[in-house]
């Protein structure tokens, strides 16, 4: 089949700009064939280049004696002691669930769940953080629908527990919903595969599904902006099917317990031609396949939509030739496609033969390596205008404001649809601070938290992207787990705008910093740009998803307050109110600066409350909302009514960070508070659980009530 | 005891199912759906919740179908013990071992949450270890276990006092709010919910503990 001629139009609908085309012509020499331009299209978007972002990424640490692999691979790898490691990172999938909401978010859940098998770990948990636009928009109820449907439908039938996550609404997500997917699995330490390929002659495998021309251009259409156009790029979402990837996962589980495989990738983003490449490109050599023999499911498929189609649950291996039959009959037992496909050779060459005909002769290690970098212009984001001063409001009808709202009501409508313990080892289901999940067999265990507030990023990146690491970090703590580590999800509008690109340098600059302060590195993440429809941005929202470690299930903090328990407050509250949720959900305003981030104070609260864990019944870290939604939700959990001693509203819905919120008995309020004095640990008694009404300094009204509309504001905002 | 837990393709709560067996004291086995025979001396199957198959026909009815599945309808047969929990239940239906059949959920969504149960019978070796009319919590996970059976079954199964478990509130639209049916020789059950995700305390309930527990002393007996 002969292939279309190259022209500027062609160029440019495959995402290229005229000087990224320039650089092809002066790479290989001649002008490219159109399957080669589609291989450099697929390798140089910014979703798979990360061209507008490597150069700032670079400067967030990645290193710690707890890791041992961090961002490069499929995922991020952690140590957790005793041989064994947690593998996890988070991966928007936020375009095609704009587009198709089902099947986006679904694929999502895959290809997150892959990251981590491939790398040897089977999945032990996921989570999600979801932003979608505000719920009267005529999209929105559709939109969630179609997402918490679609993330269910993924992660239940390949049975990995859901564990938590985030919903938010805001305008600015109205045409660009956000679904973030994170994924965590476990290890031994030494039976971690990674990708890069070794050895020349040695065959390249495919396996798991067959190729169809599903999300040809996927990812280049992931890489643009949003327009009225947007129906005609429906094609270009995948389908899912979690029953071939629950399979494909059991057998590369089981091929992993053979000494078979030398490198393995699976295929996401750019299908087979980015996993060929990286195979390639980390090992130091040259790939050839023969799509031939590629497993494909539709007829007359050409060599551009093998090699750029995103079809589903696959995955491209190296093998020792001498095992190669010993993992043929693995994959026959779980019925799944197992197809030699090409061979490692020692030229730097990508040759893509198809029906005796060369459809591509590149250069393979300039497909990753020669892939533009750009320093995109920034400003310094403009300093937030001062707060304006929010009228009066009754405490009660304030946290009414918040309950009532879809952004901090409970979420029950969405975890209810989510299986939360299959595996038999959830020890704290979602929906009050970090999931914890069992290290099956074992009495230790894993915290997971994702966390950001996208409005304290916007009115200030730098103390937004601190604010986000430091409420993962508090989230896990919390729980009582040891903060190990984090994945970062950062996504943002058009990097082409300077003002865009302040936010994201902002941002990064806080999450590293506050990252370094708290020994919490990034070992793995992704980057979503060009989140805008019709030219206007989301909310900057880098997800910060984390993993903690409770060496014994002893050591959770997860226990529910009981009647005639204390209420205290770890750390100093000032009454901060810019950006809060209350000026949001009660007059519509979002106002001041973030509330700023003392990393020293968050360290040293967080070891405090760690060392004194046996004091606590029960801990939740204080974040949006402040004392009066944490303390309400802390006693609403348990049935209880709740009195917090002061009235003021500065005080009981500020944000100011560094705090926990923890119960005690009245021996353990004693205990911590003789012990804050040692520490030097600001501590204060703020009132006291029990009794049937939610009582905010002299204001009051029934648990009942509140719990009403807090268990019924969610479904009640989208229509259900 | 000896117990066997099926594996078919999409099973995922075959671990959970072997661990819960396990805690109970017995020996446990997993079988793979392509076996036709089941290991010797096997005294009670397990078969596990999960999509298998995808459930991309009839939930379970594929999976009815698998090389396994006559061994275990002749297993059956011959006054073997099964338990099919969730998807496991739909596969005893569709392999004719259980009456009725589940359905979507009423609310046509996917419902996970631990539920109330009412333990109706004491008469199994399942339930012997519950008092009659106990509460107990047990944790639902599917969207089709809206079970649906007609007027003259339900009033055998009624007759009979072969329902096992009724759901206090009815998640899912289910007849006569059955959670859990019995064969007639009350050696095949059949359950929505999922007592293996509840036998020790780290997991937030132990009510499943005691079923897996009863079987086994009921067999220790034998």
């Amino acid at each position: 089949m002969t292939e279309p001629q190259i022209t500027p139009e062609i160029v440019a609908a495959h995402g290229l700009k005229p000087d990224e085309y320039q650089r092809i012509l002066e790479i290989i020499g001649r002008e490219p064939s159109f399957t080669e331009l589609g291989i450099f299209s697929a390798m140089w978007n910014e979703h798979c280049s990360y061209k507008s972002s490597k150069k700032w990424l670079r400067t967030l640490p990645t290193e710690g004696p707890q890791v041992i692999c961090g961002p490069g691979e499929n995922a991020g790898v952690v140590d957790i002691g005793d041989g064994q490691a947690v593998i996890f990172k988070m991966e928007s999938h936020n375009h095609p669930s704009y587009i198709e909401p089902h099947q986006g978010a679904a694929t999502g859940v895959g290809g997150i769940l892959r990251d981590v098998f491939t790398m040897g770990a089977r999945p032990i948990a996921a989570m999600d953080s979801l932003s979608f636009g505000v719920p009267a928009h005529p999209k929105t109820a559709q939109l969630v629908k179609g997402v918490v449907e679609g993330i269910g439908h993924y992660g239940n039938c390949f049975g990995v527990p859901n564990v938590g996550g985030e919903v938010r609404f805001h305008p600015s997500y109205n045409g660009n919903c956000l679904v973030n997917a994170f994924a965590a699995g476990l290890a031994d330490t030494d039976r971690i595969f990674y990708c890069a390929a070794s050895g020349v002659g040695m065959p390249v495998v495919y396996v798991g599904a067959k190729t169809g021309r599903d999300g040809v251009g996927g990812a280049t259409m992931a890489s643009a902006e949003f327009d009225d156009t947007i129906e005609e790029k429906r094609p270009t979402v995948q389908v899912g099917d979690p029953f071939t990837e629950k399979c494909l996962m059991e057998a590369c589980m089981e091929l992993m317990q053979t000494d078979a495989v030398i490198s393995i990738q699976d295929m996401g983003a750019a299908g087979l031609t980015c996993s060929a490449v990286e195979m390639g490109d980390k090992g130091g050599l040259g790939i050839k396949l023969v799509l031939d023999a590629v497993p494909q499911r539709e007829t007359a498929m050409t060599a551009y939509e093998m090699m750029l189609s995103e079809s589903q649950e696959r995955m491209l291996m190296v093998l020792h030739p001498e095992k190669q039959d010993e993992a043929r009959a693995i994959f026959a037992k779980w019925d799944l496609d197992f197809a030699v496909v090409g061979e490692t050779i020692a030229e730097d060459r990508f040759l893509i033969l198809h029906g005796n005909d060369v459809k591509a002769d590149l250069p393979l290690s300039k497909l990753s390596s020669s892939a533009p970098e750009y320093d995109r212009p920034w400003i310094e984001p403009p300093a937030p205008a001062a707060m304006a001063p929010l009228p009066a409001i009754a405490p009660i009808a304030a946290l009414k404001a918040l309950i009532g709202s879809p952004n901090y009501a409970a979420k029950d409508w969405v975890f209810e649809q989510y299986d939360t313990q299959v595996m038999g080892d959830t020890v704290r289901r979602p929906g009050l601070g970090a999931g914890v999940v069992r290290v099956h067999g074992t009495d230790k265990a894993i915290a997971f938290t994702s966390d950001v507030t996208p409005r304290y990023v916007k009115a200030n990146p730098f103390e937004g992207g601190k604010q986000a690491v430091a409420e993962a970090y508090r989230n896990l703590t919390a729980a009582g787990a040891l903060p190990l580590a984090t994945t970062d999800n950062l996504n943002f509008g058009n990097p082409e705008k300077p003002e865009i690109m302040g936010q994201f340098v902002g941002a990064i600059k806080g999450i590293g910093e506050a990252c370094r302060a708290l020994d919490f590195p990034i070992v793995s993440g992704n980057v979503s740009l060009y989140n805008e429809t019709d030219g206007s941005g989301i909310l900057p929202t880098p997800t910060i998803g984390a993993v903690g470690l409770l060496k014994s299930l002893d050591e959770m903090i997860a226990g529910l307050p009981a009647e005639g328990d204390i209420a205290l407050v770890i750390g100093e509250t000032a009454g901060h109110l810019g950006q809060s949720a209350l000026a949001l959900e009660a007059f519509g305003l979002e106002t001041g600066d973030a509330p700023p981030v003392d990393l020293a104070a968050e360290r040293r609260n967080g070891e405090f409350l760690r060392t004194n864990r046996a004091a606590l019944k029960a801990a939740t870290d204080l974040a949006d909302g402040g004392l009066a939604l944490a303390a309400f939700e802390m006693a609403e959990g348990a049935g209880l009514g709740v009195t917090l001693d002061v009235g003021e509203i500065a005080q009981l819905f500020g944000e100011d960070q560094a705090r926990y919120l923890v119960a005690c008995d009245a021996t353990g309020a004693a205990a911590l508070e003789a012990a804050a004095k040692a520490a030097g640990v600001p501590l204060a008694r703020v009132g006291r659980f029990g009794g049937t009404a939610v009582t905010l300094g002299t204001d009051s009204a029934p648990l009942a009530e509140l719990s009403a509309l807090y268990r019924s504001a969610f479904a009640a905002a989208i229509g259900d | 005891m000896k117990a066997a837990v099926i594996t078919f393709p999409g099973s995922n709560c075959d671990r959970d199912l072997f661990d819960a067996f396990a805690k109970a004291g017995d020996e446990v086995v997993k079988v793979w759906h392509k076996e036709t025979e089941l290991p010797a001396g096997i005294d009670v199957i397990g078969i596990p919740g999960g999509f298998s198959f995808g459930d991309y026909l009839r939930c379970g009815a594929i999976a009815s179908r698998s090389p396994i599945g006559q061994a275990v309808v002749d297993f059956a047969q011959r006054g073997g013990y099964v338990l099919g929990v969730c998807n496991g239940f739909q596969v005893l239906t569709e392999m004719g071992l259980l009456p009725g059949a589940l359905m979507r959920n009423a609310g046509l969504k996917f419902i996970s949450k631990p539920v109330a149960l009412t333990v109706t019978t004491t008469d199994s070796a399942f339930t012997s270890g519950y008092d009659k009319g106990q509460e107990i919590l047990i944790p639902i996970a599917h969207a089709e276990g809206n079970y649906q059976i007609d007027a003259e079954g339900l009033k055998q199964l009624q007759g009979e006092d072969r329902v096992a478990f009724r759901y206090v509130e009815n998640p899912n639209g289910a007849t006569d709010d059955i959670a859990g049916v019995l064969s007639a020789n009350r050696r095949v059950l059949g359950m929505m919910p999922h007592p293996e995700r509840v036998v020790e305390p780290a997991q937030g309930g132990t009510d499943g503990a005691a079923l897996f527990r009863a079987l086994s002393s009921v067999m220790a007996a034998a």
